[in-house]
């Protein structure tokens, strides 16, 4: 390659907010269902019907922009965007134009020990369409036999969150989308679940040589539904973008569709790329004004977001900022700490203990903390029981994985598997004479002043004993049996 | 055959009043006018679905229980959805079409014991100023079957002229209220913008759109709006009445300025009509009134701005209508865009095709700033004359149209000069204020409208002039031939 090409990464990212009812009418917010159940005379668009502000939704993107240190502006509008869909009900989406919510704020990411600023651009409020289902053939319109509509999801709250173009890789595309992800859960703004999509992310993508300022053509890259194909899909369409400008050929302005199967991006026909949303204020709400007193009461409502509470861990339990970063990367994972530590005072022990065995059960599944079956009382009791002799530590790790697999506590899954640790020093003492009886060659290495092979006959013990020997009692028993005989 | 008569001619709050009294029952009321639909309404065509056993039921129920608008036979403009009775819009696009909900307005007055007769013509989606728009044939004014009883409430007001309800409900975008009440002879009101609850008013331009009354007199309008005023928590635009309205007194002018607005006089005013007004205002002069020049300078560049921003409205209120959820579905397409071109090819009409391709025009990229823009900035120039104008005067004054009554078919085929059939009720949608049209005289035998316009929420001030107005010009009875013949 004769050439650095930099790649240049703007986000758009879509949060279906969790708020009790839809964001112009009462109907219910929730996933899935019955098609159609969850539907008014507003959401469908009935002739004659009227979007209502909700103003639960207006707290929550409140929470949002404050979050993101964006301003926000004292007047912003509702503009129609209008474009023919059958899942777009009234032929317009209500969404925010040129006075959006809030504007130029930044949420920045560490990845591999560095750190990047990204800038957010701007923060609107909009409605979700509802959803197409294309019947045969797999699912997507092409060959569909026949096409329905649920309107189940039209009109739920949607914050549209823009990033500046200031990312330069998939990895911290992916770190970005991780942490504001991460900052919306400790806001309690929404599932923040992509599979089903409640958040929702597309990218704007382009190339050029490094240390050019000016911007490369971008493409619209669409349709990754998880972090993994963010990631890839940036990857695969930067990789495309350069092979084209280094064969000399163009990079054209249009949509990318990323394939979920097999990982590949597809260029879509850019004929109906050329839209004219043809915007213009919503004539039927009102200007939405936020005052002081606003953004006063939603600051005072503000959860402790990670890097405060990272902060309080390092300075207030002691923690390592190491660890302390790690435990509020995820709110279910910090949650889950505090919750342990109330039941077992000791702040690094916990830590450790998540940090090592947690998040490996967790990154071996795939699965979320929810989806476990351990609990943080649960968690607390196997450590008591470790420390209290009853179950040693290596096999208090493999409770643990099973206390995670199948939701039984400590003192079950020991009991069943007889995992109780031996303490008693009867019955190690026969068996470590057995063992000084059957290694003679390492008895007097270690006579002879070599300390290390002490190792050696601890380990045979524990073999004997399938690792449930106390290795303190071990060690005692060991030495006091080493330097008699 | 004189009892019919005389309950024909009464007015709702006369009606109500011997109601009250028990000298006429509520079932008698309507059944008089079901009559007079029966012997009329085939020539006139003023309703697109008449109601009569609902009427007859309601009546039925109201003879034992009394709200405050009890018993009053009432047609619905055909605009305003009415649960488990198809609501059309006079359009092909929702002939079949029956909500699954009732407007705010129209629950109001039901709330209040009105019985329902049914549901009036109009032009299509309320865009047109003759009723000849709609998708049903066209309504015809009761003072001249061969003339248009104007529009888009022309069924509404027709319907009061002829004796075929007492009162009647219209919506008012450019004058669909004020003008087809002149041309009827009868009463309209186009409330302040925000005062009257949208939900359920089937949008044409969301930012003019009002709905209000159509009655024989003032005091019924005032009536009427009691009932129809008051915020909606489900239309964000609305507002609680400041004032409240109140039912005018019996008196005159005194005391009051009224100003003559001198641009809506300046030209293609009728001779007849002008001689009408000119009169009236002589008349107010004579009740009291303190009669002044006023001015709108800029209000020649309303029906230009109008015609920028209803359209562009319109085009995104229309877009709902495409074959999906509801309403006509053409057969046979192939493909969604086929099926949306298909669908709206056939279910709407030519002249709300022509406006929903003026918005589209003018809101699109690249002549957004120099077409909607710029009218906005005339929209807003419009409203600080208006603001500067009643700083010197009460309540402002112009006929309601600059002809009485055309024959059907006369401007049919020259759109241009149908839209300038509004030019003097425009403006004051441009400016969200409070009009009413109220008769003023006869022209070679047709109705001539007088329109009073005051500030914002001043319709109980506006009203007390207009009845001083209706007590000066003093026309007796304003039955129309198709009322009188029954005597």
């Amino acid at each position: 390659m004769s050439q650095q090409w930099e790649p240049v990464i703007g986000l758009e990212i879509h949060v279906e907010l969790s708020t009790k009812s839809k964001m112009f009418c009462g109907c219910e917010v929730g996933f899935g269902g019955e098609p159609n159940t969850r539907t008014c005379p507003v959401c469908a668009a009935h002739p004659g019907a009227l979007p209502v502000m909700n103003r639960e939704a207006i707290n929550s993107i409140g929470k949002i922009a404050l979050s993101l240190e964006c301003e926000i502006a004292e007047r912003s509008i509702f503009h129609r965007k209008n474009y023919f869909y059958p899942d777009l009900p009234k032929g317009y989406q209500i969404s925010q134009y040129d006075l959006p919510f809030a504007v130029e704020g930044h949420l920045d990411v560490t990845v591999d020990g560095k750190m990047y600023p990204v800038g957010i651009e701007r923060v609107h409020q909009e409605e979700d369409t509802g959803k197409n289902i294309h019947a045969g053939e797999g699912g997507r319109i092409a060959g569909a036999l026949y096409s329905l509509i649920d309107f189940n999801r039209s009109g739920i709250p949607l914050v549209e969150v823009v990033t500046k173009p200031a990312i330069h890789s998939p990895q911290v595309a992916r770190a970005f989308l991780n942490k504001l992800k991460n900052t919306l859960k400790y806001l309690d703004v929404s599932d923040c679940n992509m599979e089903e999509g409640s958040l929702r992310c597309d990218a704007n993508v382009s190339v050029r040589p490094a240390g050019q300022t000016e911007l490369g053509v971008k493409t619209e890259l669409k349709n990754m539904n998880s972090f993994k194909h963010l990631e890839k899909g940036l990857t695969k369409e930067i990789e495309r973008q350069i092979a084209l400008l280094e064969a000399g050929e163009k990079v054209v302005q249009q949509t990318v569709h990323y394939e979920v199967a097999t990982g590949e991006v597809h260029p879509m026909r850019s004929k109906e790329y050329a839209h004219d949303y043809r915007y213009f204020p919503e004539p039927d709400l009102a200007p939405l004004e936020i005052s002081e007193e606003f953004i006063r009461k939603v600051r005072s409502r503000m959860p402790e977001l990670p890097s405060m509470r990272s902060e309080r861990y390092v300075h207030e339990l002691g923690l390592p900022e190491y660890d302390a970063d790690v435990l509020t990367s995820s709110r279910d994972l910090a949650d889950f700490f505090e919750e342990t530590l109330v039941f077992y005072n000791d702040a690094k022990t916990v830590s450790n203990w998540l940090m090592g065995e947690l998040l490996g059960v967790l990154n071996a599944s795939g699965k979320e903390l929810g989806e476990m079956g351990i609990s943080a009382e649960g968690t607390a009791q196997l450590l008591k029981m470790i420390d209290a002799g009853q179950v040693s530590k290596n096999i208090g790790k493999e409770v643990f994985a099973n206390m995670c697999a199948t939701g039984k506590s400590a003192a079950q899954i020991v009991e069943e598997q007889g995992l109780t640790q031996i303490s008693d020093t009867g019955e190690l003492e026969a068996m470590i004479a057995a063992v000084i009886a059957a290694n003679p060659v390492q008895v007097e290495q270690f006579r002879g002043g070599k300390e290390q092979v002490l190792g050696f006959f601890v380990g045979q013990v524990m073999k004997q004993t399938q690792g449930r020997a106390n290795p303190q009692v071990v060690n005692e028993l060991l030495r006091k049996q080493l330097a008699g005989s | 055959m004189s009892q019919e008569r005389n309950l024909l001619e009464l007015t709702a709050h006369e009606a109500h009043d011997l109601i009250q009294q028990g000298e006429v029952t509520a079932s008698e009321l309507t059944a008089a006018y079901l009559d007079q639909i029966e012997r009329y309404d085939n020539d006139v065509n003023a309703y697109l679905l008449v109601t009569r056993e609902r009427a007859q039921e309601e009546s039925g129920r109201s003879d034992s229980n009394g709200g405050p608008l009890n018993g009053l036979p009432t047609a619905i403009k055909d605009v305003l959805c009415t649960r488990g009775i198809a609501t059309t819009c006079a359009s092909r696009m929702l002939e079949n079409y029956v909500p699954p909900y009732t407007a705010t307005c129209v629950r109001r007055l039901q709330d209040a014991g009105i019985v329902t007769l049914g549901k009036t013509n109009m032009d299509e989606f309320a865009m047109g100023s003759s009723t000849e728009n709609s998708a049903f044939g066209p309504t015809r004014n009761p003072w001249d079957l061969e003339r248009v009883p104007g529009g888009s409430s022309g069924g509404s007001a027709a319907a009061v002229a002829a004796g075929e309800a007492i009162w009647a409900l219209g919506s008012d975008t450019g004058g669909s209220i004020r003008q087809p009440a002149a041309f009827c002879g009868v009463v309209g009101l186009k409330p302040t913008y925000g005062s009257v609850s949208r939900y359920g008013l089937v949008a044409f331009a969301s930012s003019f759109d009002q709905v209000g009354p159509i009655t024989k007199d003032v005091k019924d309008a005032a009536l009427m709006m009691q009932h129809l005023v008051g915020k909606d928590p489900c239309d964000s635009t609305s507002v609680e009445h400041p004032s409240g309205i109140a039912i005018p007194a019996d008196r005159d002018l005194s005391g009051v300025r009224i100003g003559v607005v001198q641009e809506l006089m300046a030209g293609g005013i009728e001779p007849g009509v002008m001689e009408v007004f000119t009169n009236a205002v002589k008349k107010l002069e004579a009740a009291g009134a303190e009669i002044g020049e006023a001015s709108l300078p800029h209000s020649e560049y309303a029906l230009a701005a109008y015609y920028i921003l209803a359209p562009a409205e319109a085009s995104a209120n229309l877009a709902r209508f495409d074959g999906v959820r509801y309403g006509l579905r053409a057969k046979g397409a192939e493909g969604i865009s086929d099926m949306y071109e298909q669908t709206r090819n056939l279910g709407f009409g030519d002249e709300v095709k022509r406006r929903i391709m003026l918005g589209t025009y003018a809101l699109s990229s690249g002549y957004y700033d120099a077409y909607y823009g710029q009218a906005q900035k005339v929209r807003t120039l419009i409203v600080n004359d208006f603001a500067q104008a009643l700083s010197e005067f009460d309540i402002l004054i112009s006929p309601t149209a600059p002809t009485t009554a055309f024959k059907l078919g006369e401007k049919t085929g020259d759109p241009l000069t149908m839209y300038l059939s509004d030019i003097c009720t425009i403006p004051v949608n441009l400016a969200g204020l409070p009009g009413v049209s109220l008769p003023a005289g006869y022209a070679d035998g047709l109705p001539v409208g007088l329109q009073m316009i005051g500030p914002a929420f001043s319709e109980s001030a506006l009203l007390q002039a207009a009845r001083g107005a209706e007590i000066a010009i003093s026309l007796g009875s304003t039955a129309s031939p198709l009322i009188r013949e029954r005597s």
